[in-house]
């Protein structure tokens, strides 16, 4: 199954179990999304429930924080991530702080759908990885799965939270397969999963770099360095206790995420390393991010702005040699 | 789910044989061209009805008729002919893999071609896209259009933005957003500041009708309201916003023009392939604006011939031979069979001025091509994209780009 057949799995049995889950975006009913990811759904699920809304992301996410008062379950789709910069009023100062400014009495048990990544020829404003904003947000969950098992299983806890979810799919990975199990399983937020088992070095990795970090470990391989590979697959809640053993461990630490180095997930997540294993690291905690400059179109630019199994590699081998 | 809500439908879905006969047109000719110091409220009608110039014997009738010359209207032909020649050239291009994306603008030309020959080269376009026609009767080269969706040697934006998302600072076009609607607000700013500084260049922008449930056309029309700003803002209204009827942004029975006048805002709602009739609501618009009598909203109504983009699949949401049964017809054959009846054009010499632009748009591919093109270059230099992120190369970028070139 491919990660995005598993999105679009997890939602149906959603709905089918839950007749709150709704879902609202653009193009989402006939069209199932840009990226084809809800093809079928509106047929099973009919046009109220899958709701093809009026262009205005902020307008949709307005509404999916006023029905999701009313104990609604809403996912709301956002076709590109880099529209999220026009939710933030709702998300930031509305879905994260209505439990805390209604004294506990309303919850907003939604989702945010949206997608992140590079290397799609979608230029500046439609390829930036921007779910650090996100978990810079108290009462805001982010959710970043790089396998088609992870996928459904978070995304179905994602609609079962309580709190409001951002959950960020990478358009690069929709046509990722693995296998997924017919019955019915969810992943617990915070729960990082250590996709490769090394002893030499950690590469810490999200979403589409995921990956990245595996091709690179492969790389290492026939240099006899062992890599761990760890998947945190939530960025809040965080699993430190994973990373942190991972760190003490292997005492050389690459972090990679895709959104811009500076002030992002790989910041976060260095200094949490740098906390809790400073005395077992060999080396300083290696930081990878896409650089500090829009995302380019032409391809050659492009693919210089993100980072690559073989930059990782090199990182690595810089480590540890 | 049992709902008492509207949940609004296309008219038409695959499968189905389309019929407009239920969209209500007027008659070429039947309503008023009122002075352009006029409020709000006293456009109704023109904001509900449809303001038409051609009619069904291709004559050009009633007030709103522009008189243009022979000479006018050979180019505004000429000029459409060439958007559509060339957007079907870029659309083979990228089903060959030359160009990774485009958009074609056929069936809704006039709105471009008309409303920009209506401006002056002062006046400042703040484009959505699918306006190339502006590009063209500002007069830039195909060339320089081609090499920026090839991103080559010769890009002007140097490989840094999407295909057709164009950026001509010369001739008063602003940067394309690939994010819908930012341009209308941004308009009225550029309006309000041309009258600080006592220009009487006005601020021209558009908008989809899908777009324009986005907040930015609200915040555009609040401020053009309260400061009665020299701007004409415009609703492309083709009727499809990817998948989406323009029901789902409007509602059904509500005209785009119809809002400006909870805003204090004239309206005006203009048959967007009617060349003539495009011409004459742009040229009162931006007239009032320049007179200092504020701003204009015109939707123009019209069809989305092609698919959104090249990535878009219509067979999907809408029949595809839907345009076929559009009643506003194809606003080139349009213009055409009007110089034909005005004795100033026929048949023969429309043939062939399409086999010479076909020709010049050939040739301009070729010599952009002699450029790079987009699979094996000559690309714009890697360091190209640590430039103009901010006014100088900052110290980290520095050592980024010498990095990278290592």
């Amino acid at each position: 199954m491919t990660l995005g057949e598993a999105v679009r799995e997890a939602l149906a049995e959603e709905m089918r179990r839950d007749s709150r889950v709704f879902i609202c975006g653009e193009d989402i009913a006939e069209a199932g999304t840009v990226f084809k990811v809800l093809t079928g759904l509106v047929d099973e699920f009919g046009k109220e429930r899958v709701l093809d809304t009026p262009i205005s992301e902020a307008g949709f996410t307005g509404i999916a924080v006023g029905a999701a008062m009313t104990g609604m379950r809403p996912v709301v789709d956002i076709m590109f991530g880099d529209f999220s910069t026009l939710v933030m009023d709702q998300m930031v100062n509305q879905a994260a702080k209505v439990r805390y400014m209604s004294g506990g009495k309303c919850k907003v048990p939604m989702v945010m759908r949206a997608t992140l990544g590079a290397s799609r020829r979608s230029a500046a404003q439609h390829s930036q990885s921007l779910h650090a904003w996100f978990a810079h947000i108290p009462g805001l969950k982010v959710v970043l799965p790089s396998t088609p098992y992870d996928a459904k299983g978070l995304m179905k806890t994602a609609i079962r939270d309580d709190n409001p979810v951002v959950f960020f799919e990478d358009k690069m990975m929709y046509k990722l397969k693995g296998p997924v199990p017919a019955e019915d399983y969810t992943i617990p937020f915070g729960v990082a999963d250590i996709k490769r088992v090394g002893t030499d070095i950690t590469i810490i990795a999200t979403s589409s770099m995921v990956q990245v970090a595996l091709d690179a470990a492969k790389m290492l391989e026939e240099f006899d360095i062992s890599a761990e590979v760890i998947d945190p697959r939530t960025v809040w809640p965080l699993d430190e206790k994973t990373l942190i053993e991972s760190a003490k461990k292997t005492s050389r630490v690459i972090v990679v995420d895709e959104g811009y180095e500076r002030y992002g997930v790989t910041a976060e997540i260095a200094s949490v390393i740098a906390e809790g294993a400073f005395f077992s690291l060999e080396a300083p905690v290696k930081r990878i991010g896409a650089m500090h400059v829009p995302i380019p179109f032409s391809p050659p630019l492009e693919d210089a702005t993100i980072p690559t199994e073989r930059q990782v590699f090199g990182a690595a081998k810089a480590l540890c040699g | 789910m049992a709902t008492k809500l509207h949940i609004p439908h296309a008219p038409f879905r695959p499968g189905d044989k389309p019929d407009f006969s239920n969209i209500k047109l007027p008659k070429a000719g039947e309503l008023r061209r009122p002075p352009t110091r006029i409020h709000a409220n006293e456009t109704r009608d023109l904001s509900f009805s449809m303001i038409r110039v051609l009619d069904g014997d291709h004559r050009a009738v009633g007030e709103w008729d522009p008189h243009l010359d022979a000479e006018t209207l050979r180019q505004g032909l000429r000029h459409m002919l060439l958007n559509r020649v060339f957007d079907d050239r870029m659309y083979k291009m990228q089903r060959q893999g030359k160009i990774s994306f485009y958009m074609r603008a056929t069936g809704e030309e006039a709105v471009a071609v008309a409303q920009c020959m209506a401006l002056r080269p002062g006046d400042m376009l703040f484009p959505s896209y699918r306006q190339q026609g502006l590009l063209i009767v500002r007069g830039i080269r195909l060339v320089d259009m081609m090499c920026q969706c090839l991103s080559n040697s010769r890009d002007n934006l140097q490989g840094r933005q999407l295909p057709v998302l164009y950026s001509f600072k010369d001739v008063n076009f602003f940067t394309l957003s690939g994010n819908l609607g930012t341009q209308f607000p941004q308009a009225v700013g550029w309006a309000m500041a041309a009258e600080y500084k006592g220009t009487s260049d006005v601020a021209v922008s558009w908008i989809g009708e899908g777009s324009s449930a986005e907040a930015d056309f609200h915040y555009g029309l609040t401020f053009a309201s309260v400061y009665r700003a020299p701007v004409v803002l415009n609703v492309v209204n083709n009727q499809w916003a990817i998948s989406t009827y323009q029901n789902v942004a409007g509602g059904d029975q509500n005209p785009f023009a119809a809002r400006a006048i909870g805003y204090g805002i004239p309206g005006l709602r203009v048959d967007g392939n009617d060349f003539l009739a495009v011409f004459a609501a742009t040229s009162w618009a931006a007239e009032r604006a320049r007179q200092g009598a504020g701003p204009t909203l015109i939707e123009l109504y019209t069809y989305r011939a092609a698919p959104h983009s090249t990535s878009d699949d219509p067979g999907r949401y809408r029949p595809l031979d839907e345009w076929q049964y559009w009643p506003l017809g194809d606003p080139i054959d349009r213009l055409k069979k009007h110089m034909i009846a005005r004795g100033e054009w026929s048949e023969e010499q429309h043939a062939e001025l399409e086999k010479e632009l076909t020709d010049h748009v050939l040739a301009s591919w070729k010599e952009a091509e002699s450029y790079g093109t987009l699979n094996e270059g000559p690309w714009p230099p890697v360091s190209a994209m640590f430039e103009d992120v901010y006014k100088d190369v900052p110290p980290h970028l520095i050592k980024q780009k010498r990095e990278l070139l290592e």
